[in-house]
């Protein structure tokens, strides 16, 4: 498999608002750090699982791929072209191929149209298909996403939030993309309907060879819907690996952490203790470092104080000791 | 069903005023310009129920006739407050930075002086007539509609929705009028709606003054001036216009809050 | 142990909203003891969060409650005021689902601990203040004399929500209420939190009912559970029984749906349609519409809660094991 999306050295940084304490103390603007060198590539064809607990940066790391964010250092690549200096032609090429579904089904779509008039609107305004066939293509869309057609003239509110997550996807799915990044599709959703949607999105990346990059912080779902999943912490990648060997034996220690954490279906308390103490740290004041020191039972005086590269371990892995 | 009941009643009192402004002599029991000297400061009768004026006109006629007026000043009292400071509000909102920096000021200082200070302030120096009139009210009424605007834009760009049409590649132009102007726009036109009921109020206010429209034009508060003088001996010329200036202010008001009720429900 | 602390008996909410009654719980009885974890699990809607409120009587006044809630025999719905406030807060006290909302953030935590000690406890303020340390060091809040002093929102989400139950055990309750108590936090702290409650009830030897719609967490945490859906009771029993042979159509439907059951990257087995909505009234099981395993009497017919200890409402009760 080759790479079709490569990010590299990825940085992204909120400055928030200087308040008055500030300047009178002469403190600088806080500075959030919610990426830091991020590098990964998202091989064609196959659904990469992004997670990691708030503040983590997977979710800054989504809106950059689809430049809702533009990244303050680090490159994307799509088919080996750096999005960097692209002219808007070669960028608006760029967008059609890599599109995003969102978290909330109520905020994602425009209130005062209709679902036919949100696909359409896609349609003409990228001029994919001639105007002529916009009617026809609205319908192969809704069927795509398993919504009847009449769906087509009402509003949004008029449809539950699984059915809403379909009209997103079946937006996505106009621009005919080659990349689609979904971020937590499904954490809105009731239980009894994720199941829908989560099938929903095997299917069609079955149907049309998706690349698909699931953020989450449902790891079942990552074990069962993903080929290989990044874990993040504090705006760092820190384990990059196939997802079945990742989860079998995971080599950070924040990763074996956040699996013990998890919650299994199978019945029965394993123990009183929890996976792991303390806090998530700031990201505003994030830990020198490894980032996970504060936390980790492995740490080390060398952990606080030097950064510990990716190394490969059977995968990249980011630990002094794993 | 009940909760419709203000906003029936304020549609039925503007649709009343609409009709006594597009056909008032299918209302108008008299001429409003015909003098009847027989019939001079006539108190209310059957003949003549609001009275007559010191010339022998009907007060209700002529009261009925002015509604025209009145109608056409509450709405381009309106009109150009509301397209200037819509367009005012949906560009700081939308683009920010020093652009909503320096309007921000701006609104703060217009906003530290009392709306009918600075209304007549820019009548005096212009000098008095509707027309001016119209001009001084859109050079303060555009604020509340800026502030409005503005901040509706800024809950409509952070929405997921917008999110989306930028990573559908839709030009700003699109996003912000095809996406954000219509979701933003409903509240402003709602409180337009209740700023109606203000602006007749001023406008016949500054009639009375002799700063908006000036006689012999029927306007309310032009009638209400008429009838000052004799306010002792036959005040009845002042209470048909006075009437309906409640009536108006009345109507639109509860239409306005009607509406911005029934624009939240759908939300 | 002389039967149950609490025993709720046919508890129905009603709720007066425009458009007609809308039955939010129907019917619910469940019952637990000391030293026990009762897991109430159900979709949004499905009236867990109200049956906890209601037992309470904190429902406002366009809600009508029917049905027994025996506090050691004494019905909670007949309580004089002066009893119901001993109760609430000293025997029974009640943990929320967001901690920001349910602290008021203008006292600092130190005062909120002793509030409740002041109303339920003879305590000097001298022990008082030991006690408030004592609850901090309690529930895993390191350098609690500093932390007294702090707000609300000086807190994390995780500390907020230990501050919280610290509250809500200030005054040694018999029974602990908890609403969705970790659904506002991140995985890791969720585990925290768990294991924290957990801890406590085998301490304290307190009561506890967990709220939840993570099977998971019922899994790990809870001895018994019951199901809800759509307001109404369809199953209950001991966890590993419920969850190794579910005897109702839902819940065997439910579990079958979870991601991790089947082979990776396959398609799940979602429960087809929406979760209904409550103000409909329904005359047969309310998921039939939903249900593989419907037959005719299932629309028609309220199937009745059979079976002890392992309850369910359910026709298809036999074909299920199949």
């Amino acid at each position: 498999m080759t790479a079709l999306l490569e990010v590299e050295g990825l940085s992204k940084r909120f400055t928030g608002r200087r308040s008055f304490a500030d300047m009178l103390a002469r403190r600088p603007a806080p500075v959030v750090r919610a990426l830091e060198d991020v590098s990964l590539d998202i091989r064609r064809g196959e659904t990469l699982g992004i997670v990691g607990e708030s503040g983590c940066g997977k979710s800054t790391l989504a809106r950059c791929l689809v430049h809702l964010h533009n990244a303050d250092a680090g490159t994307i690549r799509l088919d080996g072209l750096p999005m960097e200096g692209m002219d808007s032609a070669a960028r608006e090429k760029f967008s059609r191929r890599v599109q995003m579904v969102f978290q909330d089904p109520y905020g994602s779509l425009n209130p005062r149209m209709t679902v036919g008039q949100t696909l359409a609107e896609v349609l003409a305004v990228h001029r994919i298909v001639p105007p002529a066939q916009i009617a026809a293509r609205v319908d192969e869309l809704l069927d795509l996403v398993h919504l009847p057609r009449d769906a087509a003239a009402r509003y949004p509110y008029e449809f539950s939030g699984g059915q809403r997550q379909r009209i997103g996807i079946a937006r996505a799915l106009a621009m005919q993309p080659d990349v689609i990044i979904a971020d937590e599709p499904v954490s809105a959703l009731d239980v009894s309907v994720q199941a829908q949607v989560v099938n929903l999105f095997l299917e069609l990346q079955s149907r049309l060879g998706l690349t698909l990059v699931f953020i989450t912080h449902d790891l079942r779902l990552v074990r069962h819907l993903t080929h290989r999943v990044a874990v993040m912490y504090l705006g760092r990648i820190v384990e990059l690996g196939p997802t079945e060997q990742l989860f079998d034996a995971p080599r950070h220690p924040y990763t074996q952490a956040l699996l013990r954490a998890v919650p299994q279906l199978t019945p029965g308390r394993r123990s009183d203790e929890a996976a792991v103490m303390g806090e998530l740290p700031s990201p505003l004041n994030p830990p020198t470092g490894c980032a996970f020191h504060p936390r980790c039972p492995l740490a080390q005086a060398r952990c606080s104080v030097e950064r510990p590269e990716m190394r490969e371990v059977g995968w990249p892995v980011a630990c002094h000791f794993a | 069903m009940t909760r419709r009941i203000p906003l029936l009643l304020g549609l039925l009192i503007v649709g009343f005023l609409a009709l006594c402004a597009v056909v008032p002599q299918w209302l108008a029991p008299y001429d409003p310009l015909v003098f009847d000297f027989m019939a001079l400061q006539a108190p209310p009768s059957p003949a003549h129920l609001f009275g007559t004026d010191q010339f022998g006109r009907d007060v209700l006629s002529r009261t009925i006739s002015a509604a025209g007026i009145d109608l056409m000043i509450a709405f381009c009292g309106v009109v150009f407050p509301l397209l200037i400071g819509a367009a005012i509000g949906l560009i700081t909102g939308w683009y920010g930075g020093w652009i909503d920096a320096v309007f921000g000021r701006l609104m703060d200082l217009v906003a530290t002086f009392p709306f009918l200070v600075l209304v007549i302030t820019f009548v005096a120096v212009l000098g008095p007539g509707l027309v001016n009139m119209f001009i001084a009210l859109a050079c303060v009424g555009w604020v509340s509609y800026a502030r409005l605007m503005r901040g509706e834009v800024l809950v409509q760009k952070s929405a997921d929705y917008v999110a989306a049409a930028r990573v559908l590649g839709y030009s700003p132009a699109r996003i912000v009028l095809r996406h954000i102007l219509p979701n933003a726009v409903r509240p402003v036109l709602a409180f337009a709606v209740t700023d109606m009921a203000l602006v007749i109020l001023l406008g016949s206010s500054l009639g009375y003054l002799g700063m908006g429209a000036q006689p012999p034009m029927p306007e309310w508060g032009v009638l209400i001036a008429d009838g000052k003088n004799f306010m002792t001996t036959a005040p009845w010329i002042s209470l048909a216009p006075g009437v309906m200036i409640v009536l108006a202010g009345l109507g639109f008001s509860l239409a306005g809050d009607g509406l911005s009720d029934l624009l939240d429900v759908k939300r | 142990m002389s039967g149950p602390l609490l025993d709720v008996r046919g508890l129905t909410v009603t709720f007066n909203a425009r458009h007609g009654l809308v039955h939010a719980v129907d019917g619910l009885s469940f019952a637990v003891g000391a030293g026990e974890v009762l897991g109430i699990v159900g979709e949004s809607g499905s009236g867990k969060s109200v049956s906890l409120r209601a037992v309470m009587r904190l429902l406002g006044a366009n809600a009508q409650v029917s049905g027994q809630a025996l506090w050691q025999g004494e019905d909670i719905f007949a309580m004089s005021p002066e009893r119901l406030r001993a109760l609430r807060g000293g025997q029974v006290a009640m943990v929320f689902q967001e901690p920001m909302s349910a602290l008021n953030p203008v006292l600092p935590i130190g005062q909120q601990i002793d509030e409740v000690l002041v109303a339920h406890t003879a305590m000097d303020p001298a022990a008082r203040r030991k006690r408030a340390e004592e609850l901090l060091g309690l529930v895993g809040i390191a350098a609690a004399r500093t932390r007294l002093a702090q707000f609300p929102h000086e807190f994390s989400g995780g500390m907020r929500q230990r501050a919280m139950i610290a509250i809500s055990i200030a005054a040694s309750p018999k029974l602990l209420l908890a609403d969705e108590p970790t659904t506002a936090l991140d995985v890791t702290i969720q585990d925290q939190i768990l294991k924290l409650l957990l801890r406590l009830v085998g301490d304290l030897g307190m009561g506890l009912v967990l709220v939840t719609h993570d099977l998971g967490v019922v899994a790990q945490t809870c001895d018994r559970v019951a199901v809800m859906y759509a307001g109404r009771l369809c199953e209950a029993g001991g966890v590993a029984d419920v969850f190794a042979h579910p005897h109702h159509a839902y819940t065997h439907a439910l579990l079958g749906s979870m991601p991790g059951t089947g082979a990776a990257r396959q398609p799940l087995t979602p429960i087809p349609g929406q979760p209904p909505k409550v103000d409909a009234f329904v005359a047969g099981c309310a998921f039939a519409p939903r249900c593989a395993f419907a037959e005719a009497r299932c629309s028609t017919e309220r199937p009745p809660l059979l079976g002890s200890p392992h309850a369910a409402a359910c026709f298809a009760t036999a074909r299920l094991a199949v």
